[in-house]
């Protein structure tokens, strides 16, 4: 059967949206789906545009990868815009000449930012708030800026104020309203955002009308107002609202409203049934929607048709809530009170800067419309009252009054209905999350990529949070922290009582804090826990019976029972001595020889009783141990950074081996894995570690909670541009913070996820000494430093745990006779049952053979 | 002295076990001299080898006891539970396989998280200091 051909014209947010979801369908099969991007890059995340500037990297707002596309048998034309439409052939003509014909066309061609006609708009250092590209363009010439301007007071302007003053400019914002957020706020909410927002230092221009912007006197520019004042700045952002991009339909003679928009009906479709228009650019029902979520449920409804399925746009709920350069801001249905016979309760603070209003029904039953600003908490639960239709509490004034002795003003998760829409970008039930915790799904983030609830604006991640804790707890699932049966603590409780009680073994531990003997999952907890802070010796009598196996013999076991070695290199410099020292030992002992990913070399098939003879020569040709069988730091890997390399712009190399040094056997949590990268290139791939620093012009990027594996994470960037004292400072006190908190076996990259505030919080402890306890991670890590001895050296120097501790039998000498090898490309393997038995005789199952 | 433990080697697949007291069998039984009580570790395991087989020994002092079971850990393949932690659960003294982290009843040889595996268990004691062994009736091996 020929396939259809379905052309996506716009892959901006919507139209990528509507491509993921249509290819999960059956309706996938009979299209063959083509979609043109006028941008350089596939689909991102718009809504989170302002965050590029933390981390210049595009990839981190990436909705998807060309491999996405590829899998689904979806052609991209990037960076060719389509520019026209003949419907007469059904065909697509793009810049580059590209023609292709269509059975159904989609055009998702979103908006563009409004720029009035001002003269002089189009000046040298004049931008609009849309692509990463105007962002980059923003930047390149902030920095060679003073002062910087945006017109438009608006959600976006804001934005794009923040931005500007991220970027350390002298910012101020003009808006021809006689407020900010015009559309959004009442006056007073509108009065106390500008309040909240000067004080962050943005100097807010209200009802001025530009008319001009000439060459400044003192600056770049000079913007000229109606009523005669003037502005002087380098730059100027507009971000005054947006216009759809509706050329292509205007040219191709589809239906258009008056004032823009391709108009379309409830199945969103254009005036040419063959012609879909999705996202910013439709016009329906007289209504632009400028919003993501309204732009998903569009594509949602074309998808739903394409698939013989009856669904129809009714609307979209333009309630929002968002922080604003650090200020919470919501608004709800009806914010300005228009209803007829609406009528309202409001709560001002001017103290603590707090707007709140409800605007409710004549009966004063329902709620019509709400006004947060500086406080959002109760968005969330509003939220419910006004989408659901839910009767609201009398009187309904103690939704916004503050609570006291913590009374719940809120509505609970229990109380809200089934149908409840959780998140309105991904159209989310309260059912269908309870559906999928029934199903046995019970993590947050599992329930996340299950039911896609909270991953498109985020907003509704909370309200989510409180559904599934309230869910998991009716089913008595309610996640217990004991560490398990032998102590009723999480493992942060456990190294908050050694700490103060300055408890120093395991047994003091159990007689007054626990119960039975103990078992294999809190006794290397507790030996971690001691051991990061006191770091003692770990195979003395008092701690050598808590250890895993690996730390017990300071190997790491492989499934045939015997182990691996592995010496430290640090920072993954080596001599060709010590490289031939190396293959010497290697080949004394018959040992199988692997590079590993953290840039050292792993020796298989060492017995226990011959690891001493092993370190012995290893120590003696001036290795150390590597600690690749402890949870603790392990390696720094690098790249061969400015020393050598073109592009380098730092000794990453130097770095690696200072930190490797530094931080080397600390016991933690869990591993830890860290990289130094000397430039942007990132060849040490630093950005999948749980601490992984890059190399700048200036100094160092700090990125943390990175991880490979089996759920890789990309790491986020902490710091920038930091010094080599403020970033061990930092690496420090990280450290210190997370062998504290975390819990046993839980990596940087899911203690970061759990942790609450998240990496803002992380931030605020660690740079800005939120909770007053820097010196003290300071201390400790320093203390860990100073204590650090190779363990391996100092067990070579105990007769008595040699002798005890790494003999095969405690009657015999000798070793274990099930431990054969056999030949694989000119190394040893383990032997597999099979040639066991045909080489020695051994059974295949020898429980059975006694 | 200050232990006994009196189970017979529980096989895979039968489950079958007798239970054996201190008056069947035991006088006429040898038994095998290990090893001296001091070369026990405390709350640990070490590997004997008694007649040609490798038999786990653990040291519980907090039960005053000692327990044997065999080393060889039927889910990796590997002769490793001598190197296993040792604890209880539910009160059940237990060492957990160092690979895959099972866990056998130092009493009973009974895997706790599959009732269908077990590995045997031996009788052991403490006579004068030495740790001795006696191994199953009619099973010498050489």
């Amino acid at each position: 059967m020929q396939r259809k051909k379905l052309v996506v014209i716009g892959n901006g947010m919507v139209g990528h949206h509507f491509i993921e979801q249509l290819v999960q369908t059956e309706a996938a099969k009979q299209f063959e789906i083509i979609t043109f991007s006028e941008e350089p890059r596939l689909a991102y995340d718009r809504v989170h545009l302002t965050s590029y500037f933390e981390t210049r990297d595009p990839a981190k707002l990436a909705l998807t990868t060309e491999d996405f596309y590829r899998e689904h048998g979806v052609t991209v034309h990037l960076g060719d815009k389509a520019v026209a439409i003949d419907r007469a052939h059904k065909i697509v003509r793009s810049e580059k000449g590209t023609e292709v014909p269509y059975d159904v066309l989609v055009l998702a061609t979103g908006s563009y930012p409004f720029v009035p006609p001002i003269p002089g708009h189009d000046r040298e250092g004049c931008f609009v708030y849309r692509t990463i590209e105007d962002l980059e363009a923003i930047t390149r010439t902030a920095a060679e800026s003073r002062i910087g301007a945006v017109v438009g007071g608006g959600l976006l302007g804001l934005e794009a104020a923040k931005a500007l003053q991220d970027l350390g400019l002298e910012t101020h914002v003009v808006e021809f309203a006689p407020r900010l957020m015009a559309v959004q706020l009442d006056e007073e909410g509108g009065a106390m955002l500008r309040r909240k927002i000067e004080a962050l230092g943005v100097a807010v221009h209200t009802g001025k009308n530009t008319q001009n912007i000439v060459t400044g006197k003192f600056q770049r520019l000079k913007m000229e107002f109606a009523d005669g004042d003037e502005l002087e700045t380098d730059m100027i952002v507009f971000s005054a609202g947006i216009r759809p991009r509706d050329e292509l339909a205007r040219q191709a003679g589809l239906e258009v409203g008056p004032r823009g928009g391709i108009v379309v009906d409830d199945h969103c479709r254009t005036s040419d049934p063959d012609i879909f228009a999705i996202g910013e650019c439709a016009l329906w029902n007289g209504q632009i929607f400028g919003l993501v979520a309204p732009g998903y449920q569009m594509a949602r409804v074309v998808v739903d048709l394409l698939n013989g399925k009856e669904a129809a746009f009714t609307g979209a709920d333009l309630s929002t809530k968002l922080k604003l350069m650090g200020v919470d801001v919501g608004t709800i249905g009806d914010s300005h009170g228009r209803t007829p016979g609406a009528h309202s309760y409001v709560y001002k603070n001017e103290h603590d800067e707090v707007y709140k209003r409800l605007i409710v029904s004549a009966d004063n039953r329902k709620l019509l419309g709400a006004v947060l600003v500086g406080d959002a908490a109760a968005y969330d639960t509003l939220l419910q009252y006004y989408q659901n239709g839910i009767d609201l509490p009398q009187p309904p004034d103690a939704l916004i009054l503050p609570s006291n002795e913590g009374a719940p003003a809120g509505l609970g998760p229990d109380a809200l209905p089934e149908s409840a829409t959780i998140c309105s970008c991904h159209n989310v039930t309260k059912g269908q999350i309870v559906a999928c915790i029934d199903r046995g799904v019970v993590a947050l983030a599992d329930i996340k990529s299950e039911t896609k609830a909270s991953t498109g604006c985020g907003g509704c991640a909370a309200l989510l949070k409180s559904i599934v804790d309230a869910e998991l707890e009716k089913r008595g699932l309610e996640v217990k922290k004991d560490i398990c049966e032998h102590f009723p603590y999480s493992r942060q409780e456990l190294y908050h009582i050694i700490r103060v009680e300055q408890i120093r073994t395991f047994d003091e531990l159990l007689e007054n804090h626990g119960r039975g003997l103990g078992c294999d999952i809190c006794k290397p907890a507790v030996a971690s826990i001691l051991a990061s802070y006191w770091n003692d010796y770990v195979l003395s009598d008092k701690y050598f019976k808590l250890q895993d196996t690996n730390d017990f013999r300071l190997a790491n076991l492989q499934k045939d029972g015997t182990y691996s070695v592995v010496p430290r290199v640090p920072g993954g410099e080596i001599t060709p001595e010590k490289l031939i020292a190396l293959g010497e030992v290697a080949r004394k002992y018959n040992l199988y020889t692997k590079i590993t990913g953290g840039q050292r070399i792993d020796l298989f098939g060492a017995r226990l009783e011959q690891l001493p003879h092993i370190w012995k020569d290893l120590i003696d040709a001036g290795f150390e141990s590597g600690h690749a069988y402890a949870k603790a730091v392990r390696t720094v890997k690098s790249c061969v950074g400015s020393t050598w390399c073109r592009y380098g712009v730092q000794d990453s190399v130097g770095m690696a081996i200072f930190l490797e040094h530094r931080y080397k056997g600390i016991r933690a949590p869990h591993k830890i894995k860290m990289a130094v990268s000397g430039c942007t290139r990132e060849c040490a791939e630093a950005q999948c570690k749980d601490i992984g620093v890059i190399a700048t012009e200036k100094g160092w990027n700090l990125y943390v909670c990175g991880n490979g594996g089996m759920k890789p994470r990309h790491a986020d960037l902490f710091a920038t541009d930091l010094d080599d004292e403020t970033l061990v400072k930092y690496i420090d006190r990280f450290m210190a913070f997370y062998i504290r908190t975390a819990d046993r076996l839980q990596r940087t990259s899911t203690w970061l996820e759990n942790l609450e505030g998240g990496l803002d919080y992380l931030k605020e402890v660690i740079i800005d000494d939120k909770l007053g306890i820097c010196a003290e991670l300071e201390r400790q890590i320093q203390h860990l430093v100073e204590t650090y001895e190779c363990e391996w050296k100092k067990t070579l120097e105990n007769e008595a745990i040699l002798k005890k501790r790494f003999r095969f039998f405690v009657n015999a000498e000798g070793g274990d006779d099930n431990v054969v090898f056999v030949e694989e490309r000119g190394q040893i393997r383990p032997a597999t049952p099979e040639e066991k038995h045909r080489l020695k005789g051994i059974p295949v199952e020898l429980e059975e053979a006694s | 002295m200050f232990l006994c433990v009196l189970r017979v080697p529980a096989v895979k697949k039968t489950n079958q076990r007798t239970d054996m007291t201190e008056t069947t069998a035991s006088r006429t039984e040898t038994w095998i001299d290990v090893c001296d009580v001091s070369d026990l570790e405390p709350d640990a395991g070490v590997c004997a080898l008694v007649a040609g087989r490798q038999i786990a020994i653990f040291h519980l002092p907090k039960l005053g006891k000692v327990f044997a079971i065999g080393n060889y850990d039927p889910f990796s393949h590997a002769n490793v539970l001598s190197r296993g932690l040792t604890g209880d659960i539910g009160g059940e003294p237990v060492v957990a396989s160092p690979v895959y982290k099972q866990h056998f009843s130092l009493e009973t040889g009974r895997c706790l998280e599959d009732e269908t595996v077990s590995v045997p268990v031996y009788r052991v004691r403490i006579e004068g200091g030495r740790v001795q062994i006696q191994l199953p009736a009619g099973e010498k091996r050489p």
